[in-house]
């Protein structure tokens, strides 16, 4: 009711560019299937009914990396598996974001040995790192709204 | 010993010569690289330990020889009785002949005791690594093989670790 | 990134069929990344038109290194590196490792102990087939059961939580017994699941077993026979849907198993609908055994009373010498382990696990080596895939309970 008001009668409303596209790409990010290992088994309860994450506009996890535009990588990278993260890093389109969930994507965990990479970050720049093992739906959650909040702070003048 | 072990150990004992040793509740028998094939076709056809449990080495360096020891163990459905098999290896180009045709998983585990220990399997039909990928070089699980661990990074050292810690460039 | 070496058909010649060769068939490559493989596999399927040929997997992209790792650790500390390797089953990784170190030792545990190792065995039994269910059913384009089968997850994960503060991955089961024993509030908690629990069971059977489209794409999929089973050396339920009961808590009973009466589900088709029907039958003898274990728990002790291996309660610290000096060498040192070897074997969800665990006197295990039932049964994969479509794969890799943590280590 408030919003017609201010708009009068001609139903324009002015803001920045940077806030509406902003508040567009917040509540529309669409992750990536990219579960490797336990952290994706608490990735799926966060998308499950308990822990809903389709609140927040994360409807489906899209399989297909050209059509989404956050990869939360949950669970451990080895080092077979490191060419294969970046090749899909590569084929996500621009604007994308990373979500190092649980502590071997963030910093090797558990494992400090030769086969784990220590840290998703030695070959993916990372936005949000969610500590943990494995990190509870609520934290995976803050974990999102944490980047959510990182969005929202992107200027004009740094895109493209 | 279980009873049902006794005889079978028994007959082996008479036509190979080699002892048993019980020890936490499992029979072990030590034997010689040659005797394998045939010691394992006996008991697969005559005493029906028809299932490979499992397979896997142990790395006893710094003693060159032996060096590695084979683990089989073998389990027969029918008669609920495990057995265990070890066949001691010289640390110079270890290799066995392999099990594929008696027991058909064996393919993967010998895949993953060379790709880890680096034992040849002769007559193996495709023996190439598994776990680690193709082009790496070294077998891990060796003792003499280093674990590989990146140094933890405390404040007084941080800056160095930062230097040999790869980054992406985008 | 790194130059790829081509992996030529030469290379490949034993293992695809002739046709591969001169073009006339299709490799096709089911990545890393796949809605349904169920984690990291990869599989390369020779295609004749929509026809599987043959399918070669390719596993070790979760290599963790676990083996060569618990070797630079403790026993105590090593414990913690389980649980991620079957990262459905951690209690069961937990029990399996703790049975082995106990061997060694020749430490007793005590019997409210075992009850305990029990109950809360058969609740990540009932944990893991519920997410089996799930997200086997979603590869079926079944959602709905994905999210009640994560409804009850739910209060399964809030007992563990209970117990142990974590919901997952816990280390509740030491050497010797338990960290520390269960919490007033646990009878209660699993007398309220135990009432809800059967009857969603028949829920979820109502919704799957008589469903048309479900038996169309599940009956006669995937068929191995016992022989091919125990050739392959498969357990578990894919060997007991082709019709041999063969289960290690009934034949080899560890933990106390032989004082509570449970059945095996068999069946012997040994299809994908034959597997189902066996896990679904599973669940309820797992409701089955929970119950007794709950009637029958004894009370006592939770941990031995061995100080060389057990720490002291805190409160013993304060007061006597002998408590802080074997806490100070459990901590600092580590337990030595007896010299000598043993290989024991429990039923996880997906089959029969074995630990083998070699020991040269000192604190840190000389080798530990797990025998996976994953890693076991998808060798069994391109004889259950040969002749059907591509679609119907999806559903068999589902049916084998694929856990890559379990496959690679």
């Amino acid at each position: 009711m408030g919003l017609e008001q201010k708009a009068g009668n001609m139903g324009i409303v002015t803001a920045r560019l940077e806030d509406v596209v902003n508040w567009a790409r917040t509540n529309s990010l669409w992750p990536m299937l990219f579960g490797l290992a336990c952290c994706a088994i608490e990735m799926m309860s966060a998308q499950a009914s308990n822990y809903d994450l389709s609140r927040f506009g994360m409807e489906l996890m899209r399989a297909s990396p050209r059509q989404s535009d956050l990869m939360i990588v949950a669970g451990r990278v080895s080092r077979k598996m490191a060419p294969v993260l970046r090749q899909l890093y590569d084929q996500m389109p621009d604007p994308k974001w990373v979500i190092a969930m649980g502590d071997c994507a963030s910093c090797g965990g558990v494992f400090n040995n030769y086969a784990i990479l220590q840290g998703v970050d030695e070959i993916v720049p990372v936005d949000v790192y969610v500590a943990g093992c494995p990190p509870r739906p609520e934290g995976l959650i803050h974990g999102i709204l944490t980047l959510d909040e990182k969005v929202k702070q992107e200027k004009l003048k740094n895109w493209a | 010993m279980e009873d049902l072990l006794k005889p079978i150990t028994e007959t082996i004992h008479q036509r190979f010569g080699v002892e048993a040793h019980e020890s936490h509740g499992l029979v072990s028998l030590t034997i010689h690289p040659e005797q394998l094939i045939s010691l394992v076709k006996t008991l697969r056809n005559e005493f029906k330990f028809d299932m490979l449990a499992a397979e896997t080495a142990v790395d006893y360096w710094p003693e060159q020889s032996p060096r590695f020891h084979m683990i089989y163990e073998l389990y027969s459905t029918p008669q609920n009785i495990g057995l265990e098999l070890r066949v001691p290896l010289d640390g110079n180009a270890p290799s066995l002949p392999t099990l594929e045709i008696l027991y058909a998983n064996a393919n993967w585990h010998e895949r993953e005791v060379w790709d880890m220990f680096g034992i040849k399997f002769e007559g193996h039909s495709d023996l190439r690594r598994i776990l680690m990928p193709f082009d790496w070089e070294g077998h891990p699980l060796r003792k003499d093989y280093p674990l590989g661990y990146e140094e933890l990074q405390f404040t007084f050292n941080f800056d160095q670790v930062m230097i040999h810690k790869p980054h992406p460039k985008s | 990134m790194p130059d790829y070496r081509e992996v030529t058909l030469e290379d490949l010649r034993n293992l695809v069929t002739d046709r591969a060769v001169t073009g006339e068939t299709m490799l096709l490559n089911m990545g890393p990344q796949h809605p349904s493989t169920h984690g990291v596999l990869r599989l390369l399927l020779e295609l004749d038109g929509e026809i599987v040929l043959n399918c070669i997997p390719d596993i070790g992209f979760l290599h963790t290194g676990v083996e060569k790792n618990m070797e630079a650790k403790t026993y105590q500390k090593a414990e913690v590196m389980t649980d991620r390797l079957d990262y459905l089953d951690p209690l069961g990784n937990n029990l399996a490792y703790c049975l082995a170190v106990e061997k060694l030792l020749d430490l007793d545990v005590p019997p409210r102990a075992q009850a305990i190792r029990v109950l809360l065995t058969e609740l990540t039994r009932l944990n893991s087939h519920l997410l089996w269910l799930g997200t086997s059913a979603l590869d079926l384009a079944a959602m709905s059961v994905f999210l009640y089968c994560m409804r009850e997850r739910e209060i399964i994960l809030d007992i563990f939580e209970l117990c142990s503060g974590a919901r997952m991955m816990t280390t509740y089961f030491r050497p010797g017994g338990l960290w520390r024993d269960v919490p007033v509030e646990f009878e209660q908690a699993v007398r309220n699941f135990l009432r809800i629990f059967p009857k969603r069971i028949d829920e979820y059977e109502s919704l799957l077993t008589k469903n048309l489209l479900f038996r169309d794409r599940t009956r006669n999929i995937g068929k191995i026979s016992a022989e091919d089973c125990i050739r392959y050396g498969v357990t578990g339920p894919i060997l007991r849907a082709s019709g041999m009961a063969y289960d290690v808590r009934k034949v080899r009973p560890y933990s106390g198993y032989e004082q509570y009466d449970f059945d095996i589900p068999t069946r012997t088709e040994g299809d994908v609908y034959a597997r189902y029907l066996v896990r679904m039958e599973e669940m309820r003898q797992s409701v089955r055994i929970i119950q007794q274990a709950l009637e029958k728990m004894p009370l006592g002790p939770v941990r031995s009373n061995d100080r060389k291996v057990v720490p002291p309660p805190r409160s013993e610290i304060g007061v006597s010498m002998e408590a802080l000096i074997h806490h100070f060498k459990l901590w600092t040192e580590g337990f030595p382990v007896s010299k000598g070897s043993t290989y024991i074997t429990i039923e996880s969800p997906r089959g029969e696990m074995g630990v083998y665990m070699e020991s040269d006197g000192g604190p840190k295990p000389l080798r530990v080596h797990y025998h996976t039932p994953t890693f076991v049964n998808l060798q069994a994969l391109p004889l259950m895939a040969r002749n059907h479509f591509v679609a119907d794969v999806v559903g068999i890799i589902g049916s084998i309970d694929v856990v890559l943590g379990d496959a690679d280590r």
